[in-house]
């Protein structure tokens, strides 16, 4: 691989919850406007990879740049590392006592200190963009799963990020509520966003990804094309996870 | 005939009237045996005349020329509650926020809130008023040992109460889940920030009711400052009962105390309706905020 502006440098990461390691030696390379997908069981550590990248969990061992700057140096802070970077979660977690507006408002104007006009006018572009528009001024419980996902979305958006992640973003939906999360995130992928994207939607993964990283045991047991992991797995435990994909009629 | 089975309406409707009809009529039942009880008591008459004199009543809640007036001295019960209340609202929130504050340096705060808190939940309020009120002017320290009784008697409050209610906003804030936080802070948001705008919100609006449940029992001791001297409801009523061999007085203030507490405890009442009713709907009228719930055919989140 050539040199190549990198937007996140993930080096020998280890995380572990009390005696439980849950990342033994994660190393990822993420092009600017690529995008990775992170497959494995559930267990394998791709929520909490997640979460150490936007410093929500502390990590062990290992370092992590965002663009130049090392993020896990001590004396970084925080708060401007998490405002570069977007994380949407699997469970939404939108504010249910504020309305879709302000919940995209509220880090554009108490984190980055845009005024409330400015703040109004990128969240309304935003909302107009990906049809939410008359959704602006409801609150979230009113909103289905899959409008509720993409506000949640175009809430990480609202702080223009340089890389997003998402943390399996569609397993809380009912079937029929996925699709319109996933045309989303694919129109992200199509105007350059980069992203790291933790999922169980193989053939999204296959249809979307760049490259796909296969995480077994807190290691990333291969990476590669989505084509070559996909029909063309090396590593016994990919092919064994593949497979029951495969049966479980999931791909 | 046909009509009537259709309309489940209307079934429902008569039964809601018979319901309201049976509970009155127990309600009448019950009244009856208690007032006929009452009133084969061997000592009714006497009592009836101790405490339900007319003239009594209504010379004791407006004072005497020697007795004062047990309306105008429960004016010194409401002028105390309302100033414990706000300043208990806001010490409390700064006690229960400390004790939540992070980080080693820390650790002196929080320990001060956490033992605060164990103390003055601890000791019985009649016995803080005493050691404030007969304490700190004995210590002979200018300013701070010259106020009234009643000054005594609102730090008492405020000490006892704003423990109780720390631990109130505690529980508040500990019930909204850390996946706000989580939220919050990805956004780029400081901690204090979260707290501000994510967490306390939320925590603050589901204590309403157990805050206001302890106002209510605050109001109520604010009678206790009568034993710093004050002349307020209780002690008005005591001068009065003394004077005139007549405990009338204590109705009228009890009745006082209850006029007031009333309103709080139905209003408390309804915001625990209306939880419930936003939690059974499925969250579908966000009315804690005041907007207007719309029609349900504009809510589509039940499907999720």
């Amino acid at each position: 691989m050539t040199e190549m502006a990198h937007a996140l440098r993930v080096q020998n990461l280890s995380k572990s919850f009390n005696d439980n390691s849950v990342l033994r030696g994660i190393s990822l390379d993420v092009a600017t406007h690529e995008v990775v997908c992170l497959i494995g069981a559930s267990g394998s550590g791709k929520s909490t990879l997640l979460r150490c990248i936007n410093l929500l969990e502390p990590v062990n061992a290992g370092r992590i740049w965002l663009g130049d700057e090392e993020i896990t140096r001590a004396g970084i802070d925080e708060d401007r590392v998490r405002q570069r970077i977007g994380i949407v979660f699997q469970a939404f977690n939108l504010f249910p006592h504020m309305t879709v507006l302000r919940n995209i408002t509220l880090g554009p104007r108490e984190a980055l200190g845009l005024s409330r006009s400015e703040a109004d006018e990128r969240a309304r572009g935003l909302l107009e963009r990906f049809g939410l528009s008359e959704k602006s001024d409801d609150y979230p419980d009113r909103l289905s799963g899959g409008q509720q996902q993409r506000v949640a979305i175009v809430r990480a958006l609202a702080m223009d990020p340089e890389l997003i992640l998402l943390d399996e973003v569609t397993s809380a939906l009912d079937p029929e509520l996925i699709a319109e999360v996933l045309n989303l995130i694919r129109e992200l992928a199509g105007r350059g966003m980069t992203m790291v994207i933790a999922t169980h939607e193989m053939s999204f993964a296959r249809d979307i990804a760049d490259r796909v990283c296969f995480l077994d045991e807190g290691v990333i047991a291969e990476a590669g094309p989505p084509d070559q992991i996909f029909t063309a797995p090396s590593h016994p435990r990919t092919q064994r996870f593949l497979q029951r994909i495969i049966a479980a009629g999931r791909m | 005939m046909g009509d009537t089975k259709r309309s489940a309406g209307r079934g429902s409707r008569l039964l809601g009237n018979r319901a309201v009809l049976v509970s009155t009529t127990s309600t009448i039942l019950f009244f009856i045996a208690v007032a006929v009880v009452v009133a084969l008591a061997p000592g009714s008459d006497i009592v009836g005349e101790r405490f339900l004199n007319w003239v009594h009543l209504k010379q004791s809640l407006l004072g005497t020329a020697t007795a004062p007036s047990v309306a105008e001295a429960f004016l010194l019960n409401v002028r105390m509650f309302m100033i414990a209340e706000a300043i208990i609202l806001v010490l409390a929130l700064v006690i229960a926020l400390v004790r939540g504050v992070p980080g080693p340096v820390f650790f002196p705060f929080r320990a001060v809130a956490v033992v605060y808190t164990d103390i003055f939940r601890g000791v019985p309020l009649i016995l803080v008023l005493y050691m404030i009120g007969f304490g700190v002017p004995g210590l002979g320290l200018g300013y701070v040992s010259t106020r009234s009784d009643i000054t005594y008697g609102i730090i008492a409050l405020v000490l006892v109460y704003s423990a109780y209610v720390a631990e109130v906003y505690r529980a508040g804030i500990d019930s909204v889940h850390q996946s706000q936080t989580a939220a919050a802070r990805s956004l780029g948001l400081s901690r204090w920030q979260s707290m501000r705008f994510v967490v306390l919100p939320q925590a603050v609006r589901r204590v309403i009711p157990p805050l206001l449940n302890d106002f209510i029992g605050l109001q109520k001791d604010t009678a206790l400052v009568s034993v710093l001297g004050s002349i307020e409801a209780a002690r008005a009523a005591q001068i009065y009962g003394a004077e005139q061999f007549n405990y009338s007085a204590y109705v009228v203030a009890a009745l006082l105390f209850v006029l007031v507490t009333i309103p709080l405890a139905r209003f408390t009442d309804h915001l625990i309706a209306r939880d419930r009713r936003r939690r059974e709907a499925g969250g579908a009228a966000p009315g804690a905020l005041g907007t207007a719930a719309g029609a349900p055919h504009d809510v589509p989140g039940a499907i999720g």
